[in-house]
């Protein structure tokens, strides 16, 4: 594999994991539990959309950000599988999102060193933003793990329908292990021993159990999905397919 | 009066199952006061920081942020705006206006 190619396989699986993510949350708009956790849901996916863009472009190299975001099927998607799972219940998605902000802090800390300085300088920008997603989320799976009966049942039910999406989190082909020789990419294994402990560690604090199975799903490197993708697409490019010059 | 104040307050508190209210304070730049931008719910001051956080500075509003539980915050009541600030009204010597500002003083 060239580099060139291995670069935009490496800048489409952080840009497409962002942005389904972004049009998950977006899903929250105006269903929000309070006023005020429907705007935090709903600024964090237009954060996550925001990295989405600038990873798109910077990949591009002539197509343009919405192109690649709109006129890709489902196969061409490399996002990780967690990020396509449906919203569920609050617990549901705010587990999901600790998983996820906890796996892009310590993959940006990390590419905030790397040698393709474009990168390195959007890393930077990006881990601010996640800081504060990683705070927000760890707060509340705290909150519902070690809060009531009901709320401890209902996060530890999604950590259990969850923690098999987890190792694909951790997944590397022939494209990550050309970006992490040339010093461009993120080193995984060593992401994984961060991450592990830090949501150990949160979990536990929470109260909650991590699942004994260590099952785990595979194939969003080789744009296989599960079957919530698909419908998420359809909705997300359903207008810029239908009307191709749409403009706003 | 103060009977169905009372009254009105436990009813209200008893089916109330809203967070608790807070009210936030931003300071817009260095080196100026806080100041009062409005009120949310939130069940603790950890939650109140990341609500105003998130509600109160999308746009550049800040860069420090204060929250206070409502109910710790002592108000004057209208009854007491006649004994409070009428009586300033005619003490016209509290303001400093019996003097000449020499010319050339900026920022007076």
């Amino acid at each position: 594999m060239e580099t060139d190619q291995a670069l935009f396989n490496y800048l489409l699986r952080l840009a497409d994991s962002s942005l389904i993510l972004s049009q998950r949350l977006a899903e929250w708009c105006g269903h929000g539990p309070i006023l005020e956790e429907d705007i935090a849901l709903t600024n964090v996916s237009l954060d996550l959309l925001g990295h989405a863009t600038a990873l798109l472009t910077y990949a591009g190299k002539g197509k343009s950000a919405d192109d690649l975001a709109f006129l890709r099927s489902e196969r061409e998607y490399r996002n990780i599988l967690l990020a396509e799972q449906p919203n569920g219940d609050f617990a549901c998605t705010m587990l999901r999102q600790f998983l996820t902000d906890s796996w892009h802090y310590y993959l940006y800390a990390s590419l905030q060193k790397s040698k393709d300085e474009t990168l390195a300088a959007i890393s930077v920008k990006f881990l601010k933003e996640i800081t504060y997603h990683l705070r927000h989320s760890s707060g509340w799976v705290l909150r519902l793990g070690d809060g009531t009966a009901e709320s401890h049942l209902r996060i530890q039910n999604a950590l259990d329908e969850l923690w098999s999406f987890t190792g694909d989190l951790f997944d590397s082909d022939s494209a990550d292990e050309l970006m992490l020789a040339a010093g461009i990419g993120a080193d995984l294994n060593e992401i994984r021993k961060q991450w592990t402990a830090h949501v150990s560690e949160l979990l536990n604090k929470a109260t909650l159990k991590i699942p004994e199975s260590s099952f785990m799903q595979k194939g969003s490197l080789q744009g296989r999905h599960t079957e919530y993708l698909g419908y998420l697409l359809a909705e997300m490019q359903y207008l810029p397919r239908t009307y191709r010059d749409a403009k706003w | 009066m103060i009977l169905i104040f009372n009254k009105g307050m436990n009813t209200n508190m008893e089916k109330d199952t809203q967070w608790p209210l807070w009210e936030i304070f931003i300071q817009a730049n260095p080196g100026i006061p806080h100041k009062h931008v409005g009120s949310l719910h939130a069940a603790d001051a950890e939650m109140a920081l990341q609500n105003a956080r998130d509600v109160y500075t999308r746009r550049n509003e800040g860069i420090s942020i204060w929250v206070v539980e409502a109910r710790f915050i002592k108000a004057s009541s209208p009854e007491d705006a006649g004994s409070f600030f009428e009586p300033a009204n005619d003490k016209v010597y509290r303001h400093p206006t019996f003097y000449k500002v020499p010319d050339g003083v900026k920022y007076l």
